[in-house]
């Protein structure tokens, strides 16, 4: 099974970390992962992407109209990339905007979130999740990412199941925090399942 | 760490992959110079050397982040006519600082196998240009291989070594931003670290004055046909037979998009695969453009391949007709990715073209890099925007204060390379009647910086060169540098201060100031502008994100009822944890990182410590 996947974000939510753990668990399962990933310059503050391909791939990069899916951190950053999906695949997003510097400038807007939302669902199957939200229900808002990645395994579109996922989380994280993970892993899950 | 996995098999980035590569063959000494995207390599062999000395285990090689990339490959080409195994790591501009060496080095070769990586940037993600260092090789006659995934990139290494000691001559290893920053599973060999030390045997023929470096110029030429023979045999060269007779040419990253498109479409061609690219394995090439109807070539940035194929073609009397640059959405700027590479193959081999997909209707604003809440720099240009006079030019350099660029900041006006902030300053000074304020990071200051500074003490030229000293190589990722107290494997080093170099160097006014002190700043720059001659701010405040948590710990907020909407805070200032929500400006308690500074641009007197 192919499955090509974008993560986004902005510099500093932890975009890199959560694709490298799904591309962990991938590889631990057997799979063949690839992954593009964004450093340097990037990274301050900046617009951040990161892209999983599993399968028989060759390319890291996807093409427009060929993402499963999007999972991104903050809502116009799904909105970004949204060319890349495909026909009616899935948008996760979490519904806390961060607002660039430049719109506090006056030198660009911020949409209005309920036009981006639309945008987004008129191009797949959108998922709106509160995730900031949830990751400090579950201990810090530092685990937003862990929480977006237990409802990216919640979807059942990966060729691997939830706790092969929840393995890599564990073996990915400082010992101290572990709990405080599976607890924001479990919880991003069950918020898109209900 | 996954570098160091004794599994069977590891998924590593691109740039890890050339550092298990390099671990699993024994190397001894690597250097470089830290730059995106080559930067990880250095770091992981920084962190393996750590890791090893934390557990009081020798690490059995030696690394170094040098001064700048010239003296990396001194050092580790020192240590490779010695006879011990050595890699140089840069970024691609890196390489023009090291082209002095690299180019003579080249002459006189190597004993030890000697791999030099650079990492080219197409797409500018994080340089001053998009130059296409395949012709480093050419120009200066070395080897070069090119891998286009991790897997690839830890064999070659492996190889690479091999190729370089087997003629003696040093050899290049060209990433892109692709491929070192795939992450991608790699099968692992056994780990070879033993520590050796190497021998260095006198022969004249390694002081290359003119009468040597004419016998020298020979033997590489003779070298490099020996290198067209391993080109010939290489197992990195090969050709995918797919069912047709319609030829693509390709190497590095496009390789990857190439392959993924061909078998997503169906498409019935005929590859070559090219991984060592200097010298091209020219019997091969022969071969394979008369077994095709015709061919395109798939290469980013310039047509390096590309000429050379016409070029062998013409003197073959081959008649297959070659594309490339200019055929479909094949062009010399920027990185390819997938869908120029998919409009340019449909359109080449007749299949109709992809749908559009199309825009939304709606856009997310930019979102570009900033400097980040508490960063020092944005005192400092804070400060000096208070006292500087209209139209001040503002030379800057290479690292995160370039993000000044921006507004509202807006404090650069000039840029070229690493250190060209004090020679144009020089410049500048002379050629105008504005005011000259230049700058640079401490790092830059090392590597580039001290021969601009001798030339303007030298030649008396008036202007303020500041340099931004936060006590790390920040953009790249916090590496040490000659300012910090430790090296590169975490040993105690010898730390210069920027202060007493300057003053060496014979600068008559130093200032020396915490720019987190906005008022004291202000006067530092103000005595310094006021001074005829040379002068140098030291401005010294550690990056906001080596701070421990202590102290970036917390946050401020805005007392509603004394803020007057001034805006001095979203408009002048521009901390990226300030935002406006409705009518009211507020500041994001998980960006804020504490540093206060806010507190003495507000009049109002608005801006307190958040409590707990």
């Amino acid at each position: 099974m192919k499955r090509r996947l974008i993560f986004a974000g902005v510099g500093g939510q932890g975009v890199l970390t959560e694709a490298n753990i799904l591309a962990k668990a991938f590889l631990a399962a057997g799979e063949k992962a690839l992954t593009s990933e964004v450093h340097g310059m990037a990274q301050r503050g900046g617009s951040v992407i990161c892209t999983v391909c599993v399968g028989n791939v060759y390319s890291p990069l996807i093409a427009d109209g060929s993402a499963d899916a999007i999972i991104s951190m903050e809502p116009v950053e799904a909105l970004r990339h949204i060319k890349k999906l495909r026909n009616r695949g899935i948008v996760i997003t979490d519904i806390n905007p961060v607002i660039p510097p430049n719109v506090s400038l006056g030198e660009s807007k911020y949409p209005n979130l309920e036009k981006v939302f639309n945008e987004l669902s008129l191009r797949g199957k959108l998922i709106k999740i509160d995730a900031l939200g949830i990751a400090k229900r579950a201990g810090n808002a530092i685990t937003k990412n862990i929480v977006m990645l237990g409802a990216l395994a919640g979807m059942d579109i990966l060729p691997i199941n939830k706790e092969k996922i929840l393995q890599a989380v564990k073996e990915n994280v400082p010992e101290r925090y572990m709990e405080m993970n599976e607890r924001a892993f479990n919880m991003g899950y069950e918020a898109v399942r209900d | 760490m996954d570098v160091l996995s004794t599994k069977d098999k590891a998924l590593l980035l691109g740039n890890e992959a050339i550092v298990r590569g390099a671990i699993e063959a024994d190397i001894d000494v690597a250097t470089t110079y830290p730059g995106t995207p080559s930067s990880e390599i250095a770091d992981t062999f920084s962190k393996i050397a750590r890791y090893y000395n934390s557990k009081g285990q020798e690490p059995g090689f030696y690394f170094q982040y040098s001064t700048n990339e010239k003296v990396a490959v001194e050092v580790a080409a020192a240590a490779a006519v010695s006879g011990l195994r050595a890699l140089t790591c840069m970024k691609h501009v890196g390489l023009n600082v090291a082209s002095d060496a690299f180019m003579t080095y080249m002459y006189v070769g190597c004993k030890g196998g000697h791999v030099i990586v650079t990492a080219d940037d197409p797409s500018c993600h994080s340089s001053q240009n998009e130059q296409d260092n395949r012709y480093y090789a050419k120009f200066g006659n070395a080897p070069m291989l090119e891998p286009s995934n991790p897997q690839e990139a830890k064999d070659m290494v492996i190889e690479a070594f091999r190729i370089s000691e087997e003629l003696s001559l040093p050899i290049l290893f060209r990433m892109t931003t692709r491929t070192s920053h795939i992450r991608g599973p790699v099968n692992l060999g056994k780990i070879n670290l033993k520590k050796k030390r190497g021998k260095f045997e006198k022969n004249p023929l390694m002081v290359t004055v003119p009468e040597v470096a004419r016998k020298l110029h020979p033997v590489l030429l003779e070298k490099m046909e020996r290198a067209e023979q391993i080109s010939e045999k290489s197992k990195f060269n090969f050709v995918e037979e797919l069912e047709g007779k319609t030829g693509i040419i390709t190497s590095g990253a496009p390789y990857n998009y190439v392959r993924e498109i061909v078998e997503e479409l169906g498409i019935k061609c005929r590859i070559l695969k090219l991984g060592m690219t200097n010298p091209l394995p020219r019997k091969m090439c022969v071969d394979f453009l008369k077994g095709c109807d015709r061919a395109i070539v798939v290469e980013e940035l310039e047509p390096f391949l590309e000429e050379q194929l016409k070029a062998i073609a013409y003197e073959e009397g081959i008649d297959t007709k070659i594309y490339g640059k200019g055929y479909g959405k094949l062009s010399r700027l920027y990185e390819y990715d997938m869908d120029i590479v998919e409009s340019t193959l449909r359109k080449f081999f007749g299949l109709e073209e992809k749908k559009e997909i199309k825009e939304p209707s709606i856009h997310a604003p930019p979102r570009p890099p900033v400097m980040c809440p508490g960063c020092p720099h944005r005192a400092t240009y804070y400060a000096i925007k208070q006292v500087a006079p209209e139209g001040t030019i503002y030379p800057t350099d290479i690292g995160c204060y370039t993000l000044g660029k921006a507004p509202p900041l807006e404090m650069a006006d000039f840029l070229l390379c690493m250190g060209s902030n004090v020679g144009t300053a020089c410049g500048f000074s002379y050629a105008t009647d504005q005011k000259v304020i230049s700058f640079m990071g401490d790092s830059t200051f090392f590597h580039a910086g001290l021969p601009g500074i001798v030339n303007a003490v030298h030649h008396n030229h008036d202007c303020v060169i500041t340099v931004l000293d936060n006590r790390t190589t920040a953009m790249t990722g916090h590496q040490p540098n000659p300012g910090t107290q430790y090296d590169g494997m975490g040993n105690e080093a010898i730390m210069l201060k920027v202060e007493d170099v300057v003053k060496g160097l014979g600068v008559k006014h130093i200032e020396v100031v915490n720019p987190n002190n906005l008022k004291k700043t202000m006067e530092a720059f103000e005595r310094a502008l006021n001074y005829k001659g040379t002068s140098v701010v030291v401005s010294k405040a550690p990056c906001a994100l080596i701070l421990p948590k202590s102290v970036t710990e917390g946050s401020f907020e805005i007392d509603q009822e004394k803020c007057t909407k001034c805006n001095v805070c979203i408009e002048k200032f521009g901390c990226p944890a300030f935002y406006r929500d409705g009518d009211q400006i507020k500041i994001d308690e998980t960006l804020c990182n504490a540093c206060g500074v806010c507190t003495q641009i507000c009049e109002a007197k608005a801006i307190r410590r958040r409590k707990k």
